[in-house]
């Protein structure tokens, strides 16, 4: 099942793959060794120079587009709140984002991400891996094939974060839960696990206790192989490198500046944006950061303005916060939920799940700023909305920004070849220069 | 009220541990009691019949065996999901040598953790791990039923049937999730996916993975055609939804087969042993019939290779759903499921088979340096280790008949230390290492520190530390209690070195740290 190749887009870069094709076809196939050296030299200048890292913003329970990135003020009351002007003639944000809306220039968004998946949790995994729930695979979610695929960099701690996780945070699938992400609660309290309980001299008294224990279990079986096969005792000691590395120091907002802190707003979520700033800063590949919530059946106005007023804040900081520290240009952004919500209200004043038309706000690692994709209805009325972009298509098109070759095919451990995504790149949202 | 139950616990718990002591070297129980094979059909299996497998498995012919306490602490593992209790160590040891094994599995299989263990693990299969869509599919009650009739022993073929033709409300009749667990909100049939179900019954039932050609042919070979599985499919184009909730209709199911130019309709058929596919009944019962027919081997197989799996946490045939029709098997696997057969679909029977089988009694530890281990090392899954780590904290067994406090104590802990550690979800058995976040959560978690720290009501640790009468005998309660072996004698020597002199609350530390160091071993974390 072959999809046709979409890979032509303004990619300023080469990747290691393309560079051995064109040796190769040039005939230059002899001097492998050195071309091999050379593919490599591009791989690393695409992670150098794009697309390093991403901050996912996770609106979990499937936020309003109505109330968020898609208003359409002009229909009847039941269709979205009132609009607020950005710098951007054609674009319109809903009230309550005007801190975001300042932003447009430096983001885009996609207004017509359409999947076939209304539930929840199958949602989530639709969204978050780029496939629809199969009995047959669990697929990796994108923070895990980024840290996958990407070459490994100099962090002592997990390149794969989730901040306040719902019962579906990001997940390693077929690729091994080493690169499930690693969850932690509010950055602003004590971060579990990776503090030991005790002193050091008596986490060191209990390290001599399992070596005793370890060496009597070796008695009889062959140690290299416990070892390789089992990597109990390396990952032990990988833990506890973790444990005292200074890197830690980034998941703690408590040593951020109250400036700081207070820009990106007092709540969990904030925190957890600006952590989640912290840890890119520091080498993380991927940090989710999610919002809960958003599952507005009943009474969609107030439930959607509450979360709102916690995500404009975090959202517009960290986007203020990126740039600044010029890390935009390599931290891709996003936000969004697992689907949208119904334009018609239902009768206890709330919108339903909505996966024919939804928003999601894209911007820096590769992306140009400025773009909008897409159109719904205004009316509410039809479902299809214009330039669909599928779940599948966002995951190209990330990959694509991080220097992921998409089509790269993966032998999950039954042997079975998955490629990495199976959308298509959408080009007008790239930079092109 | 809790201040109340908390002195009453202790004073039962102190009461047993003194108990339990006084009567350690005595034999227990008087008279042990008499081990029968009893079928689900109420008939004592005759020892001829089983024969070829039961002959070699005589207890002084199995070369290099693993102990009898190794033996004990995987049964418990694959059939409760935790390491035995130091109670239940003292109770093993006290049988007779050549009826330990039969006796401990007679106390599992009617122990309800077993039932409710199994049905899950099962239930992961036949639903996988979703929620599944809230309105009309209700996982838990399914799960419990299984649970009942694993209690039960009701034979497996009973169990697949019910689930294949059941019908009415998914609250009343469990078995009913099994096929609601399909439907999809955002699809247009206003019922179970047919699709889904063909691919769980050919993978949770028959060991096939059929679903592989549903929209095409095999690419990989010529057994499998796409018509295959939407013949298959077709058995369920009837099962709809109504007001009185899942029904049997007429529909028919419809498909475009990939070329074709509009969809057509499709007959249900089966994808091979046609013969056996009864003509008379509604399409999903003689679906029903056909699955688990004596004469339809890939059923036996896809049992066998499934609680063989249980048992060792590795399949015979890997992946696990995927055994070739056509062979070649391993010779376990055919054994075993002519032995499934002429049981009558025995779960106990063929848990018993492979318990008692030379394969599951071996050692773990290499008869070569350059072999692996002749028993299969594999690391324990997530719950496997939450329910471990709980045990160990109580000297008594954690089941039904526990306080009501520490069985919702132990669940909310296991729950919380799995959403940490990670559910391995449907990936049953992937044989890969732990996880640094994994070492993490053992290391510093909450579990761990709150059931080795001083409490002398609710932690072993701090009361092997009080009551033992000396330090060996407290370090030996320790590894009991955790690795279900005693220390050796350099174990001993080390860690009595480490207690002398100390009393009370520096006593307390260093039974907690000796946990520790037990608990973040290889040999806890792994099984072997």
């Amino acid at each position: 099942m072959k999809r046709p190749s979409l890979h032509h887009c303004a990619s300023t870069t080469s990747n290691r793959r393309q560079f051995l094709k064109t040796t190769t076809a040039a005939g230059m196939a002899w001097m492998n060794p050195l071309a091999q050296q050379l593919a490599r030299c591009a791989e690393n200048d695409v992670s150098e120079t794009r697309g390093k890292a991403i901050i996912l913003l996770w609106m979990a329970g499937g936020p309003s587009q109505l109330e968020t990135f898609d208003p359409h003020p002009s229909q009847n009351g039941s269709t979205g709140r009132k609009a607020i002007s950005t710098p951007l003639k054609h674009l319109q944000l809903a009230q309550g984002l005007e801190e975001v809306a300042e932003l447009m220039n430096d983001v885009s968004l996609i207004r017509s991400m359409v999947s076939q998946e209304g539930d929840h949790e199958r949602a989530v995994y639709n969204v978050k891996t780029g496939y629809r729930p199969n009995p047959t695979v669990v697929h990796p979610s994108l923070g895990s094939i980024i840290c996958h695929e990407l070459p490994e960099n100099a962090v002592e701690i997990p390149r794969h974060v989730s901040i306040l996780p719902n019962e579906w945070p990001a997940r390693g699938g077929y690729l091994g839960a080493t690169y499930d992400a690693f969850q932690i609660g509010d950055p602003g309290q004590r971060i579990p696990d990776v503090i030991s309980p005790v002193s050091k001299e008596r986490l060191e008294r209990r390290l001599q206790g399992l070596d005793v224990v370890e060496r009597a279990f070796m008695k009889g079986r062959d140690p290299e192989w416990i070892a390789s096969h089992t990597r109990h005792r390396a990952t032990i000691d990988e833990a506890l490198k973790m444990m005292d590395s200074d890197q830690i120091k980034a998941f703690d907002v408590n040593l951020a500046t109250a400036t700081e802190v207070n820009a990106y707003g007092d709540t969990a979520f904030g925190r957890g944006c600006l952590a989640a700033r912290r840890l890119i800063e520091t080498g993380v590949r991927c940090v989710e950061v999610t919002l809960s919530g958003w599952d507005s059946h009943i009474n969609n106005h107030e439930t959607q303005s509450k979360r709102i007023a916690t995500l404009a804040p975090a959202l517009a900081a960290l986007i203020r916060d990126l740039k600044e520290r010029e890390l935009l240009e390599n931290t891709m952004v996003l936000c969004g939920g697992e689907f949208g919500r119904s334009p018609e209200l239902n009768p206890l004043e709330g919108r339903d799940h909505w996966p024919h038309g939804f928003s999601f706000l894209i911007g820096g690692g590769g992306i140009a700023g400025g773009k909008v994709i897409g159109a719904t209805d205004p009316e509410g009325i039809r479902k299809q909305p214009e330039n669909p972009v599928r779940v599948q298509d966002l995951h190209a098109t990330i990959q694509h920004c991080l220097g992921i070759d998409s089509e790269k095919e993966i032998i999950t451990p039954v042997g079975r070849p998955i490629f990495l995504s199976e959308g298509n790149v959408a080009r007008e949202l790239l930079v092109t220069s | 009220m809790t201040r109340l139950t908390f002195i009453s616990l202790w004073l039962l718990t102190t009461v047993s541990l003194v108990l339990f002591w006084l009567y350690q070297d005595k034999p227990y129980p008087p008279s042990a009691p008499k081990f029968e094979n009893t079928t689900n059909t109420g008939k004592t299996h005759d020892k001829q019949s089983t024969s070829s497998l039961t002959q070699s498995l005589e207890r002084n012919l199995i070369q290099n065996r693993a102990s009898d306490l190794e033996i004990l602490r995987r049964l418990s593992m694959a059939l409760t999901g935790t390491i035995p209790s130091v109670e239940w160590i003292r109770d093993y040891e006290a049988w007779p040598e050549d009826q330990r094994i039969s006796l401990a599995l007679e106390r599992i299989f009617g122990d309800r953790r077993s039932s409710d263990y199994l049905a899950e693990r099962f239930a992961r299969a036949f639903v996988g791990v979703e929620n599944g869509p809230f309105l009309v599919y209700r996982r838990r009650r399914m799960v419990d039923d299984l649970s009942e009739m694993i209690h039960a022993n009701r034979p497996y073929d009973q169990i697949v049937k019910k689930l294949i033709t059941a019908k009415g409300i998914w609250t009343s009749k469990p078995e009913v999730n099994f096929l609601t667990a399909t439907i999809d909100p955002n699809n247009d049939k206003e019922g179970p996916d047919e699709i889904k179900l063909a691919a769980r019954v050919s993978r949770a039932f028959l060991g096939i993975r059929i679903d592989c050609v549903q929209c095409h042919n095999d690419m990989f070979g010529d057994r499998w055609k796409q018509k295959d599985f939407h013949q298959m499919a077709s058995f369920f184009s009837g099962a709809e939804m109504s007001l009185t909730g899942l029904i049997e209709s007429e529909k028919p199911y419809k498909y475009r087969y990939k070329r074709q130019p509009a969809p057509a309709l499709v007959p249900p058929q089966v994808p091979f042993n046609e013969s056996l596919l009864p003509a008379e009944g509604s399409l999903r019962e003689r679906l029903a019939a056909w699955v688990t027919h004596p004469e339809n081997k890939p059923f036996a197989r896809a049992l066998v290779n499934r609680v063989w799996a249980m048992m060792f946490n590795k399949p015979l045939v890997n992946p696990v759903d995927s055994i070739p029709v056509e062979g070649p098997f391993p010779e376990a696997l055919e054994s075993l499921a002519n032995e499934a057969i002429a049981s009558g679909f025995d779960l106990r029977h063929l848990i018993t088979m492979i318990a008692n089988s030379s394969r599951f009694q071996i050692t773990s530890r290499t008869l070569d340096q350059s072999e692996t281990p002749p028993f299969p090392m594999t690391r324990l899954r997530p719950e496997q280790v939450a329910g471990s780590i709980i045990q160990s904290a109580s000297l008594e067994t954690v089941d039904a008949d526990s306080h009501i406090l520490s069985r919702v104590i132990r669940i909310l802990q296991q729950s919380e230390f799995i959403k940490r550690y990670g559910d391995a979800g449907e990936d049953e058995f992937v044989g890969t290492g732990g996880t640094i976040p994994q070492r993490l959560t053992v290391m510093n978690g909450k579990l761990v520190e709150e059931r080795t720290e001083e409490n002398l009501v609710m932690n072993a640790a701090t009361r092997i530390g009080a009551l033992a009468p000396n330090d060996s005998v407290a370090v030996e309660m320790a590894y009991l209690a955790t690795l279900t072996r005693r220390p050796t004698e350099s174990e001993t020597q080390y860690f009595t070195n480490r207690f002398r002199g100390k009393k009370k609350k520096k006593r307390a530390t260093e039974m907690q740290d000796l946990f520790w160091s037990l608990i973040n071993s290889t040999e806890f974390a792994w099984n072997h």
